[in-house]
């Protein structure tokens, strides 16, 4: 960690070389590049002092990471389609951040947001493909969207840290799930691992033609595109914003901010419950307890990472979504454990946190200073 | 009754004997997250502490023999953990809940990582003092075999509640909490106060997780604890950052998340996965009836950023 804040304390050496009126105008820009950066780095670079202090070369590491995330087409599409749900999940933390909101429960509206699907494909499973996808996209996203939405509303109009109440509704969204599939939704075929009924071959949205990415992609591209407009250029993510600034001046200019509270966690829900539907109708095919796989969770890091700015997000889920990817390579070839993909993670959300001090005490970057 | 079984009566007295057993981890939990939480921080890493405790000491009590030293081990690394929470967050413009969240998948991640080899062997667990030994029925002698740990939290609650009031060290925590201008003017650092305050709460959370994978359930495996961490955290909110609330809450807490097994011995499986659900809705529900958008909860430290 020391050494990058030690590159960036060198710097000032370089900076005179820089156009100052550059550096007025994106000097700010360019910190929210380089400070995360630094901090990513930094993270990989204890990560490798963690393996090596259990025998393994740190360099072989980082090859096989790049390898299993980036190095072939075969990762790289395994990548993207880690990366879909990811960019989604995020979604549900980074929007209610602009209203000031710390909502960590994307897993479990990304769970009610699969379940909501699965039972509306297997309501219509006799309607045409097209309008059982719809129905899906709707159930997954209303589902989603509702339990998020909850957590908004109790903190809200009952004053209950939603935070808190987010993540006990992971639990309880858990809970639903294992009860339903175990229960009332089981498929009596599926022995061994409770699971419900199939949606079907051709209910299954399927892959980017030319490739073996799923269309999730896309939704999760269209959805962060979609929100970056909702937040910066539409009056309502500007009434979002100011009211996630100082809430008695949103009440003063007349804004109904609980309304806004509710809408914008609505939405954050909705995205985390599509990733649920996605999760079902192009890779699971049915829902069961394999849907808790942590999208929820690393989302969480990966907004954190994005500095909660959706188009940031995009790039920030695909290098994370690598890091997944690239675990089942450091298990076959280096033999480290599955949870060292978790380890990372925390490494870096640390890091990325600790970096948040570095705002504005780059010296290099106030030009003229 | 002759022939040893009890029927239906199974049901009370697994609770009871559950909320015993099952609610020691919150306990400790809650009664270190008191501590950091009266000098005006909040880690939500402790659910992290919890199973970063619970790998620990198994791995040391497998390793040594000794089920105490597991205890000390896990302690030890819930204060480091403790440590890392506090040395980021005093960090200007660094937001203790996002450190918290962090060292939640950071603490779970690396105790995953360390115990992979951990899962097959057998370590000895901790003793427990057979306060049943009058009773001929074997449900009541299993409720009434009460752990050491338990003892311990029982008598820590009130001395914590005592020493918030009286000692030094509590008036400073809480002058922390209350006013961090006032610690400073009396010439305290209340980074150090606050430093002090996360690494005792991580270190009693981190014996919380002893508890778990050194006597019930008693084994170590990555689904060990789910969300006792969190619902503890919650837990201190409604217990009004009181000790001796703590205790009864935890009681209560623990009694709730015995009703499933409990339950299930019986025969009833149908809501079996609902009632293990039961401590987060019962945290839940009382947080929506005692929290209220008004006003700052009563008792609430000052600094808490949570209630500010």
């Amino acid at each position: 960690m020391s050494s990058e804040v030690a590159d960036s304390a060198e710097a000032p050496a370089l900076a005179p070389a820089a156009d100052p009126g550059f550096l007025q105008r994106f000097g700010g820009s360019i910190e929210y590049i380089l400070i995360p950066g630094a901090a990513l780095l930094a993270a990989l670079a204890v990560f490798g002092g963690f393996v090596a202090l259990f025998g393994k070369n740190p360099l072989d590491l980082y090859f096989y990471m790049y390898q299993g995330a980036f190095g072939t087409w075969f990762s790289w599409q395994n990548t993207l389609t880690r990366a879909a749900p990811l960019i989604l999940t995020a979604l549900c933390t980074a929007l209610p951040a602009q209203l000031g909101m710390v909502i960590i429960g994307g897993e479990g509206a990304l769970l009610i947001g699969a379940l909501s699907a699965t039972a509306a494909a297997l309501m219509l499973s006799s309607a045409p493909p097209l309008v059982v996808q719809l129905a899906m996209v709707c159930a997954g996203m209303i589902g989603g969207g509702l339990w998020i939405m909850l957590a908004g509303g109790l903190r809200q109009y009952r004053g209950v840290n939603e935070t808190i109440s987010s993540l006990l509704l992971v639990y309880i969204a858990l809970a639903v799930l294992n009860h339903l599939v175990e229960g009332a939704m089981r498929d009596p075929a599926s022995l061994n691992k409770p699971s419900t009924r199939e949606i079907g071959a051709v209910n299954m949205i399927g892959s980017i033609p030319g490739t073996d990415v799923h269309w999730g992609l896309v939704f999760g591209l269209v959805a962060a595109v979609a929100a970056y407009v909702l937040i910066y250029h539409t009056v309502f993510g500007f009434a979002a914003r100011v009211a996630g600034g100082n809430v008695r001046a949103a009440r003063i200019v007349g804004l109904d901010v609980g309304r806004l509270v509710l809408t914008v966690c609505f939405i954050a829900g909705a995205c985390a419950g599509l990733a649920g539907m996605v999760e079902v109708a192009a890779v699971q095919g049915r829902a069961n307890a394999n849907l808790a796989a942590g999208y929820g969770f690393t989302g969480i890091l990966v907004a954190f990472l994005a500095r909660q700015n959706p188009l940031a997000i995009i790039p920030v889920a695909v290098l994370l979504g690598g890091i997944s990817a690239s675990g089942g390579l450091l298990q076959r070839r280096l033999g480290l454990p599955d949870a060292s993909v978790l380890v990372l993670q925390g490494i870096i959300f640390v890091a990325v946190l600790g970096s948040d001090a570095l705002y504005g005490r780059l010296r290099f970057l106030k030009a003229g200073s | 009754m002759a022939d040893g079984t009890i029927g239906l009566w199974t049901v009370p007295l697994a609770v009871f004997g559950g909320a015993i057993r099952v609610s020691t981890p919150f306990l400790f939990v809650s009664l270190g997250e008191c501590i950091t939480e009266r000098s005006g921080r909040i880690n939500l890493g402790l659910e992290g502490t919890l199973v970063m405790g619970a790998m620990s000491a198994y791995g040391i009590s497998y390793l040594t023999g000794s089920p105490w030293l597991g205890v000390l081990a896990a302690g030890i690394a819930g204060a480091l953990l403790g440590a890392l929470h506090a040395g980021i967050c005093s960090l200007p413009r660094v937001n203790d809940i996002a450190v918290g969240i962090a060292l939640m998948l950071f603490g779970t991640g690396l105790a995953f990582y360390l115990g992979k080899p951990l899962i097959e062997p057998t370590a000895p667990r901790l003793p427990a003092i057979d306060f049943g030994w009058w009773s001929d029925i074997a449900q009541v002698r299993a409720a009434l075999r009460i752990n050491v740990l338990f003892l311990l939290g029982l008598v820590l609650a009130p001395l914590l509640y005592w020493a918030f009031r009286t000692t030094r060290w509590g008036l400073l925590i809480r002058t922390a909490g209350e006013s961090s201008d006032a610690a400073r003017a009396m010439g305290y650092s209340v980074l150090a106060i606050r430093l002090r305050a996360t690494m005792v709460g991580g270190f009693l959370a981190g014996i919380g997780g002893s508890f778990l994978s050194l006597f019930y359930p008693g084994s170590w495996n990555e689904g060990l604890s789910s969300g006792q961490g969190i619902t503890a955290v919650a837990l201190v909110i409604f217990a009004r950052w009181d000790p001796m609330l703590c205790l009864w809450a935890s009681l209560a807490f623990g009694g709730a998340a015995a009703l499933g097994p409990a339950l299930q011995s019986v025969g009833v499986t149908s809501g079996y996965h609902l009632f293990n659900a039961a401590p987060y809705i019962l945290t839940l529900a009382i947080m929506i009836i005692t929290c209220s958008p008004k006003r700052t909860l009563t008792g609430a430290p000052a600094e808490l950023s949570i209630t500010r």
